[in-house]
């Protein structure tokens, strides 16, 4: 009964809340919950319910008439009341009493052999669901601390990307500078090739210029060899041939 | 507290006549009334981890007792009057 009580000034303390103060961080200045608070977690269920005695008479009834009468009080009232019912006529004993004598007989038999057997198996199916429902809890509990873990890691990694940048950056100056330096060396090649073409063009012609101007002195010097001159050139020749054998046949 | 706004069973047995003259009997007030009574009834003995069989017996007494109050005018008149 008393803590019937308390769970009913819950809902009392919990209207008292502290007024709506302006949040830093939201840049809000009213509050957010506009309507009232259900009481979320829910109290849990009591243990046991109110003691009941004989499975009829609630303990309370008793409590009460222990200051006047003592602890046979309300069993001498029970057993007076039923007298008095049972003389006056006002409780008819018929045909109907003894099936309810024999009904009773058979549930309180029942109930004493299989009650806990009951209770046992009504706690165990409580426990399944509960342990069900606790295990999906802890279930998105674990999912939400390695969501966590993970975002703590991409955070980490972010600091990362500056070196990341940096080394993009310098591949990036390479490449520039090496094709920069191809393009250099492409330059350098091809005036070179067109600098070779005209010297080898000039050497070229001043070797063609010589040949045909020899070519030219000898054709002009075989032609002016006139005939005469041939028949004296050889008759000479022979003579000095001669004049050799006998300075020759001389000296041998 | 003052004596309109106690529950009934933290009334003693004197102030008993002034508290049901303090107590509305509109509809709405009854009604009202026995939700309550009908919900702790259910907080005490029924929503609780290892009720026992007194939840229930207790609301069948109840209607035993009730049945047996509608039906004593056919009781008494087949024991009393005819006799078969």
């Amino acid at each position: 009964m008393l803590s019937r009580l308390v769970l009913r000034a819950a809902p009392a303390a919990l209207r008292a809340l502290p007024p709506p103060v302006a949040v830093g961080v939201l840049h809000t200045t009213r509050p957010l919950h506009t309507t009232q608070q259900s009481l979320a977690p829910v109290p849990p269920l009591p243990e046991k319910g109110g003691e009941v005695r004989h499975g009829l008479i609630p303990e309370e009834f008793f409590q009460f008439l222990y200051p006047k009468t003592g602890v046979t009080g309300p069993y001498m009232l029970g057993t007076g009341l039923l007298l008095y019912l049972l003389s006056k006529e006002i409780y008819v004993v018929n045909h109907e009493t003894a099936a309810a004598a024999c009904i009773l007989t058979v549930i309180v038999y029942g109930i004493k052999k299989f009650g806990a057997d009951v209770g046992a198996f009504a706690d165990k199916l409580n426990e399944e669901k509960v342990a069900m429902a606790q295990s999906m809890k802890d279930n998105a509990m674990k999912m939400l601390q390695t969501a966590i873990e993970e975002e703590k890691k991409e955070q980490w990694r972010v600091e990362g990307h500056s070196y990341l940048f940096d080394a993009k950056r310098n591949n990036i100056a390479m490449l520039l500078e090496t094709n920069y330096r191809e393009r250099l060396l492409m330059v350098y090649n091809e005036v070179k090739k067109r600098l070779d073409y005209q010297v080898a063009m000039q050497t070229l012609k001043r070797q063609k210029e010589q040949d045909h101007m020899i070519q030219w002195v000898e054709k002009n010097v075989v032609q002016s060899i006139t005939p005469q001159q041939q028949k004296e050139s050889i008759a000479k020749c022979i003579l000095d041939l001669k004049a050799l054998s006998k300075s020759a046949h001389a000296a041998v | 507290g003052p004596l309109s706004e106690r529950p009934l069973l933290e009334v003693r047995l004197g102030e008993l006549h002034t508290w049901i003259s303090t107590c509305k009997f509109s509809p709405q007030e009854l009604l009202g009334a026995v939700h309550r009574a009908w919900s702790s009834y259910c907080a005490k003995y029924i929503h609780v981890k290892q009720g026992g069989p007194a939840g229930i017996s207790m609301l069948l007494a109840g209607y035993c007792l009730l049945s047996y109050g509608w039906n004593y005018q056919h009781f008494s008149k087949t024991s009393l009057g005819v006799s078969y």
